[in-house]
């Protein structure tokens, strides 16, 4: 951007962060000028999320300055950025849902109280639904659980552009229009345009290339915790965009001869949506579902499982076995040994007389552990004395345990060091060579590359099919993007 | 504007069912049907009402308390002794268990506890204080408690008068005012209300405080009625309120309450045990008989519910 005579509404200079070995942010400059709506673009894990975050005061940076206004903010918080006129529309949905669309503009203003505040918090909000969408048909006196999404997303697109006197100077918008129809997010879009004829200043994030390319004065590109692109709009087509996003070509460790993808599926699921395509594995196969997160990839894994699986009757073998990607939330049973934590899905088939055999537990268990190199002294030592790898490694070894022909992963390599992810990347490829079939979901692209097959998923249904070669970044992200509103 | 909106629906319920064992009770006894009989059948239901409403605080912000009971019962002990012989002791000591009423709200927060082992431990703090405070049951109603629960206003009785202000007051602080929002906001989605720059901190421990005036005022008005105290005298109220919560309207998550309906559930709760009395049902069998009915009232509720869910996703 050329120097602008006004101080910039924020800018953050260094910024850095990490979340364990997880290194989010590697030193990030982003500033914004009043009249400018920036365009904030990358694959998952670029980066952006954090950097919203700490935009909008809800995380304070490893390292880095942050300037409102070009004044240095000292302790800069979410009430600091609120009352500098800094507002956030979060991709999930961030409403009181037992509270009316009035109330929940009461809960985002801190000046609509006293006497009258109800009859000033609906006109507020009722005024600016109508000037954004107009003819939205929402009765603001009702509750937001009564509403759809689309509804509920128009009404906190709205709360975030209401201004109970406190001024707004930028509406950070973090995929807005992900439930909104065509003619909902040209709406939007067009409003866009007017805040920032009138002074405001926006950041779009969209997994929409045309969005951002038709409403943004500015795009910033991120990836790996770093801005890689910073330019006028007008000098970045889709394409460019695509290719800014992607990386040097990395050299891909695939397993080379890519299985044909032939006899009768493992599993199969039909197409979903108009462009969807149908869904298909095949035993001994790696497949891959990319994609930008949350556009349906879970809900095929659990899709998958539930149908092999009954949830009243257990079968003696399992089917499949499925690898939890949130090892705390759904993986781990915290307050159990390393031993009895890999054995679970083992339990049927050791079990004699509705007793567990702990001779063959503990001699499977010694097994597995020298195959997957658990690093411990011993076996019976709590799951959580173990690094966050090595937990991972034992949930493996539970899948992998069990004579399940399926292996169903949920992204399971979050925060995984990289020398844990070359082991497991091996074993994964053993276990295939054997015949296993393992569909994987991955945010990383260095994972995805190391499958024979990928799916490319967008919102909710399957837009790409990549096979051997054909599996690039390049093909991914210009399959996980797309190119205007469906 | 919808007639009937899905939060006029949840009153419903409660109100229905209200006057359908009211209309039974005066079936089968016309004789309540006057001015003494009201009273009679409403009387024990206002420090239900109070309970209830402080349990519905609590339930507010998505916790439930387990010593509403022996809270209630160690300020009847504190107001028929303390209040009566030493009135500034007393009222400090009213003072400071609300206090801390809101320390324990701050710290199920801070310290991310189970909200039902804390006060499920508090419970045994509150009832050995009773104990040690008045071991036998015992000491005398402070007059002008003693007076305002017997006062007999013209036309309605003063248990109809207490139950309607009771339900006045709450629903403007829950749902009117500014402040109400904000901590119904909490129990909603507490994320948002952090996001939009508040204290979450300070919203609960405004929620826990207020269980804790209401409480207190449980137990000052239920010494009131029974002019002495026992260290054991409002154990049922923990279930009670919970009930009564239930029974109105709310719900356990959510931050969906509803004053009103509380307020409507503690009168229908109490009248429920009347009700079974002029059944001439055993003693033995009520506390079950009561339970059929707040399953029967609950299976209605829930059957209107998901017809509520078939209506919002079309």
């Amino acid at each position: 951007m050329t120097a602008t005579t006004t101080n910039p509404v924020i800018s953050v200079n260094g910024a850095t962060k990490s979340f364990g070995a997880v290194r989010a942010l590697a030193g990030v400059d982003f500033t914004v000028h009043p009249g400018e709506c920036v365009g904030l673009v990358g694959h998952n894990g670029a980066g952006k999320s954090t950097l919203v975050s700490i935009l909008n005061g809800g995380l304070t940076p490893d390292e880095g300055t942050i300037a409102l206004n070009g004044q240095p903010a000292v302790r800069y918080s979410i009430a600091q950025a609120r009352a500098t006129g800094l507002r956030c529309v979060f991709q999930e949905l961030s409403l009181c849902p037992n509270l009316t669309v009035t109330e929940n503009t009461r809960v985002a203003h801190r000046g609509l109280r006293g006497f009258g505040w109800r009859r000033r918090a609906r006109a507020l909000i009722r005024n600016k639904l109508d000037d954004i969408f107009p003819g939205h048909g929402i009765d603001v006196n009702q509750a937001i659980a009564s509403f759809t999404i689309a509804e509920r997303q128009m009404v906190e697109i709205a709360t975030a552009f209401t201004d109970a006197g406190t001024g707004l100077s930028l509406v950070i918008l973090d995929e807005p229009t992900s439930s909104l129809d065509a003619g909902l997010a040209s709406q939007l879009l067009a409003y866009i345009g007017r805040f920032t004829a009138a002074g405001g200043a926006i950041v779009l994030i969209s997994h929409i290339l045309g969005e951002i390319l038709s409403a943004s004065t500015r795009i910033v590109v991120m990836k790996d915790g770093k801005v890689v692109a910073d330019r006028p709009a007008t000098g970045f087509t889709i394409d460019s965009l695509v290719g800014a996003m992607g990386s040097v070509v990395r050299t891909r460790e695939g397993r080379g001869a890519a299985s044909a993808a032939t006899g009768t599926p493992v599993l199969s699921r039909p197409a979903r949506g108009q462009a969807g395509r149908a869904f298909r594995v095949f035993p001994g196969e790696l497949v891959g579902l990319a994609g930008l997160g949350g556009h349906g990839q879970t809900d095929m894994l659990v899709d998958l499982y539930m149908g092999e699986t009954n949830a009243w009757l257990p079968r003696r073998a399992a089917a499949v076995a499925f690898v939890a990607g949130d090892r705390a939330e759904d993986g781990n049973f915290p307050l159990w040994s390393i031993l009895r934590n890999m054995t679970l899905t083992l339990l049927p088939q050791l079990t004699r007389l509705g007793l567990v055999d702990g001779t063959r537990e503990s001699q499977i268990a010694t097994d597995w552990r020298q195959r997957i190199e658990v690093r411990t002294k011993d076996m019976s030592n709590p799951i959580l004395s173990l690094s966050g790898g090595n937990q991972q490694k034992v949930l493996f070894a539970r899948a992998l345990a069990s004579n399940a022909a399926v292996v169903l992963m949920d992204d399971p390599m979050r925060g995984v060091d990289i020398g844990t992810k070359q082991e497991v990347y091996a074993m994964l490829r053993a276990e295939a060579q054997k015949g296993r079939t393992f569909v994987w979901y991955s945010t990383e692209m260095d994972e995805v590359c190391q499958c024979d097959r990928v799916y490319v998923f967008r919102e909710g249904a399957i837009v790409a099919e990549l096979a051997g070669a054909g599996i690039t970044e390049d093909s991914i992200l210009a399959a996980s993007f797309a190119e205007a509103a469906a | 504007m919808k007639l009937l909106t899905p939060d006029r629906l949840r009153l419903l319920v409660p109100a229905l069912s209200l006057a359908v064992l009211l209309g039974a009770v005066f079936w089968l006894q016309p004789r309540t049907m006057s001015y003494t009989g009201l009273n009679l059948l409403f009387n024990l239901a206002v420090p239900i009402a109070l309970a209830t409403i402080a349990q519905m605080f609590v339930m507010m912000v998505n916790d439930l308390d387990l010593s509403m009971g022996t809270f209630v019962s160690f300020v009847a002990c504190i107001t028929a002794t303390w209040v009566q012989s030493d009135p500034l002791l007393g009222y400090g000591a009213l003072a400071l268990c609300i206090a801390a009423y809101s320390a324990i709200g701050v710290v199920i927060y801070v310290r991310q506890l189970p909200a039902i082992v804390v006060t499920l431990g508090m419970s045994f703090v509150w009832g050995g204080l009773a104990v040690l405070l008045l071991p036998a049951p015992g000491g005398s109603a402070p007059d002008w408690i003693r007076a305002m629960m017997t006062a007999k206003p013209p036309f309605v009785p003063m248990a109809i008068v207490a139950s309607v202000l009771i339900a006045a007051v709450t629903h403007w602080l829950v749902m009117r005012s500014s402040l109400g929002v904000l901590l119904r906001g909490v129990g909603g989605n507490e994320k948002t209300v952090r996001r939009a720059g508040w204290s979450v901190l300070r919203a609960r421990a405004i929620a826990y405080a207020l269980a804790g005036v209401f409480a207190v005022l449980a137990g000052m008005t239920l010494v009131g009625l029974t002019t002495s105290a026992d260290a054991n005298i409002a154990l049922r109220y923990t279930l009670l309120s919970i009930a009564g919560v239930i029974l109105g309207g709310g719900e356990f998550i959510g931050g969906r309450v509803s004053p009103i309906g509380a307020v409507i559930g503690a009168l229908t709760l109490t009248l429920a045990a009347s009700f079974l009395s002029f059944l001439k049902i055993s003693p033995d069998w009520q506390i079950g008989a009561q339970g059929m009915i707040l399953i029967i009232v609950l299976a209605v509720r829930l059957a209107l519910n998901r017809r509520e869910q078939r209506g919002a996703r079309p």
